[in-house]
């Protein structure tokens, strides 16, 4: 057997040893355990529960009586808006109906006009809810005072699967996971592992610097099925949460997002000196794209002017391409640029990572 | 990436290969410290070679760069014939280092933990003789943190002793350890050796030099202060036996101090003399001389003794003298 034969035979060892070793650490730790698996599955249940679709819910509003005068107006609104279904009403005086506006029990205060007027609308136009709780006020109002309607709608509800809450959130979701367990996965333990002193013992061995963060990026790719799987299989089962791409597409997507954050976790633990550097790290990395990556809502809500910022950051477009591919059924050319991304991220981190890790 | 490229290794045994190491004006300089000042250091094959010293005596900086683990200031390092800018994946794979302080991963096993460290090797040795030998067989299958720290240190050492190096760097193996675990490591030491590894180790018991060293080099402030077997140095000290007094009240100036040192030092069977941190320290050669002498001398000064020792003379008492200090202060 040739020299070079027995040393790419023993580097091969080498990363596999590496690779079993810190799967042996992570599975031996509950902590990360319920961190990669358990927490992705009881997010899911709580905010599915939370946001799950109801019976369209009544606008509550409050009807001011401030005088003997105005008693009778009051109480004539309350018996109109009362017959309607959509809208719930309470006669209030007006410290107490101003009070409840304020804190967001009423969404709108009903006043009636001294005389023969109609009513004031009090609300903040800048909530959804007020907005809404006026426009339904003012037709129930106006249908009671004697208005008529030019023609009756006809309603067409729609109720199907992709367009509920829970389709939205399930791949925020899976980015979410592929984000915390790249970064904190593989950035803590670098630190950990930093402050124990036992990078630099392996440096003191022939062990090659690159097998080393290799093992790091094949123990993410290897657990990523196992992260991923149960969560979409719970998805699918609870809340009937489909996959209209391809599988492969997705399998794709996760991979590249999973190696990119995996990079980007090297790259923040590639100097600190302990875990207590590299959360803070981690933190002020993930924490713009755990809000403005849509995870939980779009993030077309956030301003124009910040829109190229947050389309570039990894977890938005990995939040974008797994949405494509889980709802919208994208295939892969469809979602290649935001895919490219993730690798872009991934490459350029790793790279750096290489160049500036400390290995003391 | 680095050491990617597989460079042609030199041949075993081209350079000279009858010192495993040898390093010359080493000098190692931090913003404003100067952790090794100019030191000279030449261990030979199939020697274990002890360096001596208090804490901060630049013993740890030393063996770090000998390992290729610290670029020196200045200075000139060959290891088995070779130098770590240009061999030092060939020297890698014939390293043996355990680190002064290393925690293993917790929830790693015995087993897993060596035969981790072997798949670093390209040649070494077997992961079950390597647990054997540091006698951790009952503990093979024990998690690092369910070990206890003589245990620990074992593991560390079969950690070094997988790669089946040529030469072993220990920075201070035993400390902290119980007399037992520290025989335990001993033994293995001295295995390694018999078998014509070299070993460079770094301690600051002396007792542990005696019983592990051929030879000896004391450090202090980063420079070798004095380099022998540790019977030449104690032999350097004039006399086998120390004597320790201390006085129910001892002289308060200095000058009555040197004074009665002097005094002592001139008896018959006396070779030295000298105060040290309160009490009277006599190195001498004839006790049966000496004694007598010495109890008469601070009889006739009116000197109530409170206390007085004898001991052989060991590598403590000649840091002693050579420092004016105690190793562990």
């Amino acid at each position: 057997m040739s020299e070079a034969v027995s040393a790419r035979r023993a580097r091969l060892n080498a990363i596999t040893e590496l690779a079993l070793a810190r799967f042996r650490l992570f599975y031996r730790e509950p902590g990360s355990m319920f961190w990669t698996f358990g927490f992705p599955l009881v997010l899911s249940i709580v905010l599915g529960i939370a946001f799950r679709n109801r019976d369209p819910e009544p606008v509550v509003v409050a009807v001011e009586s401030s005088s003997a005068l105005t008693l009778a107006r009051a109480e004539r609104a309350k018996e109109i808006l009362a017959k309607a279904d959509d809208v719930k009403v309470k006669v209030l005086p007006p410290d107490e109906a101003n009070a409840e506006l304020r804190t967001g029990k009423v969404s709108l205060v009903v006043v009636p006009e001294e005389g023969e007027g109609g009513y004031a609308y009090r609300y903040d136009p800048t909530r959804p809810e007020s907005r809404l709780a006026r426009s339904v006020t003012d037709d129930v109002l106006q249908r009671g005072e004697g208005r008529k309607d030019a023609y009756a709608p006809v309603a067409k509800i729609v109720t199907e699967p992709g367009s509920r809450y829970i389709d939205f959130l399930i791949p925020g979701l899976v980015g979410l996971g592929l984000m915390s367990t790249g970064l904190w996965g593989i950035g803590f333990s670098l630190a950990e592992m930093r402050t124990k002193k036992l990078i630099k013992r392996l440096t003191a061995t022939p062990m090659r610097r690159s097998d080393f963060l290799l093992s790091f990026l094949l123990v993410r790719a290897v657990l990523l099925p196992i992260e991923l799987v149960p969560l979409l299989v719970f998805a699918r089962l609870v809340f009937d949460v489909g996959l209209h791409g391809n599988i492969l597409t997705l399998g794709l997507t996760a991979l590249v997002g999973g190696l990119a954050f995996a990079g980007m976790g090297l790259l923040l633990a590639c100097r600190a000196e302990n875990p207590q550097i590299v959360s803070g790290l981690i933190n002020v990395v993930s924490f713009p794209m755990y809000l403005c990556s849509g995870v939980f809502f779009s993030s077309s809500r956030f301003p124009d002017a910040v829109q190229p910022l947050i389309r570039y950051m990894p977890l938005t477009a990995l939040n974008d391409a797994l949405r494509a591919v889980m709802i919208d059924g994208a295939p892969l050319s469809a979602v290649g640029g935001k895919v490219g991304l993730c690798a872009a991220w991934g490459l350029v981190s790793f790279v750096l990572a290489i160049r500036f890790f400390k290995w003391r | 990436m680095h050491g990617a490229a597989t460079e042609p290794l030199p041949r075993e045994g081209s350079a000279r290969t009858e010192l495993s190491i040898r390093c010359k004006g080493l000098q190692k300089s931090y913003e404003d410290v100067v952790a090794v000042d100019g030191l000279d250091l030449e261990v030979r094959v199939g020697e274990c070679f002890g360096l001596l010293g208090p804490n901060g005596a630049g013993k740890t900086t030393t063996v770090e760069i000998l390992e290729g683990l610290l670029q020196p200031s200045g200075g000139t390092v060959e290891i088995l014939g070779h130098r770590w800018e240009t061999d030092e994946r060939w020297l890698r794979e014939r390293l043996g280092v355990s680190l002064q302080q290393t925690n293993l991963p917790d929830k790693l096993t015995v087993r897993e933990t060596i035969k981790l460290f072997r798949s670093f090797f390209i040649e070494g040795r077997d992961v079950d003789k390597v647990i054997d030998l540091v006698a951790l067989r009952e503990k093979e299958h024990a998690k690092y943190d369910t070990l206890s720290g003589g245990q620990r240190q074992r593991l560390a050492v079969a950690c070094a002793l997988v790669g089946d190096p040529k030469l072993l760097f220990l920075d201070e193996p035993t400390t902290g350890l119980d007399p037992q675990s520290r025989r335990m490591l001993w033994d293995v030491v001295l295995a390694f050796k018999e078998q014509g590894g070299s070993v460079l180790l770094t301690t600051h018991y002396m007792d542990e030099a005696e019983r592990l060293c051929d030879r000896v080099g004391v450090i202090d402030h980063g420079k070798m202060i004095a380099l022998g077997t540790p019977k030449q140095l104690i032999d350097s000290l004039g006399g086998s036996q120390i004597v320790e007094i201390s006085l129910a009240s001892a002289p308060a100036e200095d000058e009555a101090r040197d004074a009665l040192a002097a005094s002592l030092a001139g008896l018959p069977g006396v070779k030295a003399s000298r105060f040290l941190t309160g009490r009277i320290v006599l190195t001498v050669e004839h006790l049966h001389l000496a004694l007598p002498a010495v109890l008469g001398t601070l009889d006739e000064k009116r000197l109530e003794l409170a206390n007085l020792s004898t001991h052989h003379a060991t590598l403590e008492d000649v840091f002693v003298t050579l420092t004016g200090r105690a190793l562990r202060e």
